[in-house]
């Protein structure tokens, strides 16, 4: 482009294109001079929509020309465009006033178009954090969405959106940094225990403040240095990224009198009271109260203290009667003394080494123990509010063996009286007595109410795209390659039979023809069985999750060949135990079969034992080499009539025990993120997979089916 | 009969291999008593280390079949070639390690067909034998004679699974990832890098192994920190050593690529 215009230039052009609305009072002059400041690409483009809109409205055109250098200043080329053309929008169905008022509006217009283009909102990033924070600490912290970031402990909140920069990736990094820090609060003990209280220290030391709000907000500066030292260690490079976020990350605490009062929390083993007791120097200083870092967050002590309460006693009860539980199980030998369990010595060590590997040695009476898996997470859960297991944690309280359950089944009345023929009685395992109790629960088997076939087709042609994906993939699966030996054509001589028929060779014999090898497909000898929880807990997003798995599998199967049978099941009480036939091996993937998935919808509860020692029954009696029984669950066993809890893990143990004894692989898909605690005690390490995003359901289950099976 | 270089399966220099615990005092007493061992442990966690340095210790010859899917008995015991219009019979691996008295190590059985872990049942109990269907042979294998096999537990899938008839002939050594401190010195050593990077790395790699059953299937391994390590003292930039040899290794989930690269950031 040639050189910029000059005024006079302009001026000329304006003129001929706005003639209408000047006048001599109004004249281009104002318009020309303000477009002498831009390059001439912005003049042509200026004065070519100046045209373009002179065509609709000719005011327009002028407020146009007056404000577009204020709008080139503050956006680019595609910026301004999407401004005139919101401009005209509002103009053609709203008129001239509010259209030129719109033009007018230079500077709201591109904060709003700045905000939303770098703007990072929440969903966003919320399961990169997820994963990121697991990573670094090895826990399962929630995130959540909330109006300001702070922590309350056991989740992190994180606000809907960051926009404070101008970079996609800075606000990314802000999201990181924020979540980052509230970590470390919960890491680095700042809202440590004080075993005497069961409060925070920090709660009841702000607490003693004339002023709780000054003391608060020394305290989150003293306590975000303290933090920083504690992170440079581990995680140099994150507080590098955190110092480029807030541009100062030291020197925002300016103390005047004493300043060496801070070396106490630049260790990196400080901890939350060195931080407290500079708090209680700074608060009678008289010192300008720095401004909260970005990433900073709020405290926010009464909802911590609150949570921490809740969980404290949660832990010490639970702890201590997982203690009670280990030393009855030490002094089983004297039947008769129920009560006489006496005193138990018992010492704890526990150590953590800087990885963050946790190691916990038990002594009963002298005795090792080994803790359980529970156990230990409750002792580290401990560990982070105390920084260690206080003495009184140490004695065996609490009944181990409770009871409440017992009355429950005499309570309810017995429903579904009619139908008794068709009911199938299963035995039910009673870990405290260490039996089963014999025909304890009644099945029926039901057919899934059909409903309307068409909303398979919707899904399938929601997930149009996938379904040719997840075909593909089988397919290939299918055609597994195998070497068969001895044809009489394929790709590759079979020397062994070569040799083999050599002697015949020789002798003049007629040999055999069988001489090559050929790749060839692998029939795959494999039933499965999917039993889908239909509790009441999964209404809404996990049914149609889980009906969209369904269709999706079903069409992966129908691919691979491979049997496969659905059941749903629920039920209320041992009394009524539910099965519901979505599809058996016997019937064909058909119209009444997509019928009945569509037709899945939430029911009671999960009794999941019975229905386990059920299907393994129909397992064994299909021929096949391997048998899998995959179960679609979002929660833990649970029932009316106290299956819940231990009992209920432990019933369900003992059925897929049966079912690996019978030769059937268990394996469980759940949307349960608290999964990791009870699954592997019930399926062994290796035999779930935990999907922490119901909308990934669909999606995952035929992924996993095909690394199941491969 | 082919005359066995079993000095070909010598290994002369001593492998660098840190013990995790007892395991070496274990493996010897059981080559002593003639009792087979299983190896159990994931990927790259230096399982195979561990036998090239045992078969050092031993001064064995060690005989690695690396199993797969294909792999038939014949493949292990030994076929008949022929050889200007005569038949020959050439040893497979397996016979070849009993009749030398050597260390045979079955990397990944469970990759091998059902059939044929079957043939070493024999092998691996006290008769000690193996049978050679096809020239009718029974070779007894000498006292130093030792077969080891390993698999991964990890493994989630239903096929892959060995059989109790095969697992109880076996004396098991459980591998795991290094405590912190020595798979920080296996660095220093392997890659000789600095303490600090070293120590950076392992804490990356227990990151990443916090993720397993999360999304991960496996976290990174021993091998793969090995990698990175050699790469930073190359001169590679830790984040791309890390991205490269470790991140991208491990997934391709862009979330989770995400998450991995960010705590690679946040360490360095």
């Amino acid at each position: 482009m040639g050189r910029q215009l000059r005024a006079v230039q302009i001026e000329e052009r304006l003129d001929e294109l706005l003639g209408a609305v000047l006048s001599s009072r109004r004249t281009a002059t104002g318009p020309a001079k303000k477009l002498c400041g831009l390059d001439r690409e912005q003049q042509e483009f200026a004065l070519h929509w100046a045209g373009v809109i002179s065509k609709s409205n000719s005011e327009m055109a002028y407020q146009f020309v007056e404000h577009v250098s204020d709008a080139f200043c503050k956006m680019d080329t595609v910026g301004v465009t999407k401004w005139i053309i919101e401009a005209m929008d509002v103009y053609d169905r709203q008129g001239l006033y509010p259209g030129s008022a719109s033009l007018r509006e230079v500077k709201t217009f591109a904060d709003r178009l700045s905000q939303k283009k770098y703007s990072v909102p929440f969903e966003d990033v919320v399961g990169i954090l997820n994963k990121y924070v697991k990573g670094v600490s090895g826990r399962d912290l929630e995130i959540r969405s909330d109006a300001q970031a702070w922590t309350d402990t056991e989740t992190i909140y994180l606000p809907a959106a960051f926009k404070r920069f101008d970079s996609e990736r800075l606000n990314f990094q802000l999201y990181k940094a924020t979540g980052a820090f509230l970590l470390a609060q919960t890491r680095y003990g700042t809202f440590r225990v004080d075993p005497e209280t069961g409060v925070p220290f920090v709660c009841a030391a702000i607490a003693k403040f004339q002023d709780p709000a000054r003391a608060l907000h020394i305290f989150e500066s003293v306590e975000h240095l303290r933090l920083l030292s504690c992170m440079r260690a581990e995680l140099p490079g994150l507080v590098r990224q955190m110092g480029e976020l807030s541009a100062s990350t030291d020197s925002n605490l300016q103390v005047k009198e004493r300043p060496e009062l801070l070396a106490a929390i630049r260790r990196p083993d400080s901890e939350v009271m060195d931080s407290i007791r500079i708090v209680n120097e700074l608060y009678h200083q008289n010192i300008d109260l720095p401004a909260s870092v970005c990433y900073q967050g709020i405290v926010d002590l009464e909802k911590v203290r609150l949570v921490t309460r809740k969980r404290v006693d949660k832990e010490k009860e639970k702890f201590r009667s997982e203690l009670a539980k280990l030393a009855e199980s030490l002094t089983r030998p004297d039947e008769n003394g129920d009560e006489e369990r006496g005193q138990v010595n018992v010492t704890l060590l526990t150590d953590e080494d800087e990885s963050g590997e946790f190691d916990m040695t038990l002594t009963l009476d002298g005795q090792p123990v080994i803790p359980a898996e529970d156990m230990v997470q409750t002792a580290k859960s401990i560990i982070q509010d105390f920084g260690e297991i206080p003495e009184e944690y140490l004695v065996p309280a609490g009944d181990s063996r409770y009871r409440k359950d017992q009355q429950a089944d005499e309570e309810l009345p017995d429903e579904n009286k009619k139908g008794k023929e068709d009911v199938i009685y299963y035995d039910e395992w009673d870990y405290r007595r260490r039996h089963y109790r014999k025909n304890w629960c009644e099945l029926k088997e039901l057919d899934m109410h059909p409903s309307n076939e068409k909303a398979v087709e919707d899904i399938l042609i929601k997930y149009s795209h996938l379904v040719r994906d997840i075909r593909k993939s089988f397919e290939a699966l299918r055609g597994d390659n195998k070497m068969l030996r001895r044809q009489t054509n394929g790709d590759d001589i079979d020397i062994d039979a070569i040799v083999e028929s050599y002697p015949d060779i020789h002798k003049g014999n007629e040999f055999t023809d069988r001489l090559f090898i050929k790749s060839g497909r692998h029939e795959r000898n494999l039933a499965v069985v999917f039993m889908v929880d239909l509790s009441g807990s999964t209404k809404g997003w996990i049914n149609d999750a889980e009906r969209e798995s369904l269709v999706l599998l079903s069409e992966a199967l129908e691919t691979l060949g491979d049997r496969y049978a659905i059941y749903g099941f629920s039920g209320m009480t041992r009394k009524r135990c539910e099965l519901y036939r979505i599809k058996t091996f016997e019937e064909p993937y058909d119209g009444l079969v997509k019928a009945r998935i569509a037709g899945i919808k939430p029911q009671d509860y999960t009794r999941m034992g019975v229905i386990i020692r059920h299907l393994t029954r129909k397992l064994i009696e299909v021929d096949a080499r391997t048998r899998v029984l995959i179960t679609i669950s979002d929660g833990k066993p649970d029932d009316y009539d106290g299956y819940r809890g231990e009992y209920g893990i432990e019933d369900t143990r003992q059925a897929l025990m049966e079912a690996k004894y019978a030769g059937i692989h268990p394996f469980c898909i759940t949307i349960d993120s608290q999964a990791h605690d009870y699954l592997p005690h019930m399926y062994g390490h290796v035999n779930y997979t935990v999907v922490s995003d119901v909308r990934g359901l669909p999606l995952k289950v035929s992924d996993i089916y095909r690394k199941l099976t491969t | 009969m082919y005359r066995i270089e079993s000095e070909d399966y010598s290994i002369r220099v001593e492998p660098y291999y840190a013990p995790q615990g007892s395991e070496i005092e274990l493996f010897e007493s059981a080559h002593r008593n003639g009792i087979p061992v299983l190896l159990k442990g994931p990927t790259g966690c230096g399982k195979t280390r561990f036998m090239e340095y045992m078969a050092w210790k031993l001064n064995l010859p060690l005989v690695t079949v690396a199993c797969h899917d294909d792999l038939t008995a014949s493949d292990l015991v030994g076929r008949y070639l022929i050889v200007g219009g005569e038949t020959q019979w050439v040893d497979g691996p397996l016979a070849r390690a009993v009749r030398v008295g050597g260390v045979c190590y079955l990397d990944e059985i469970v990759e091998a067909r059902k059939d044929t872990t079957v043939v070493i049942h024999p092998l691996a109990d006290n008769r000690r034998v193996l049978p050679v269907e096809k020239t009718g042979e029974l070779l007894h294998a000498p006292d130093s004679f030792n077969l080891t096999i390993s698999y991964n537990p990890g493994y989630q899938s239903v096929l892959k699974d060995l059989k109790q008839s095969t697992r109880q002939r076996f004396m098991s050594l459980e591998f795991d990832y290094p405590e912190t401190e020595l798979e920080q010195s296996i660095l220093m050593h392997e890659a000789e890098v600095d303490q600090e990077t070293a120590s950076t790395l392992v804490r990356f790699g227990v990151m990443t192994r916090n993720l397993k059953g999360s999304g991960l299937e496996e976290g990174a391994s021993t091998r793969l920190l090995v990698h990175a390590a050699k790469l930073i003292v190359f001169g590679i930039a830790p984040l791309d050593a890390c991205n490269a040899s470790i991140t991208q290794t491990l997934t391709d989930d862009p979330e989770m690529l995400t998450a991995i690269r960010e705590m690679a950031s946040s360490l360095f």
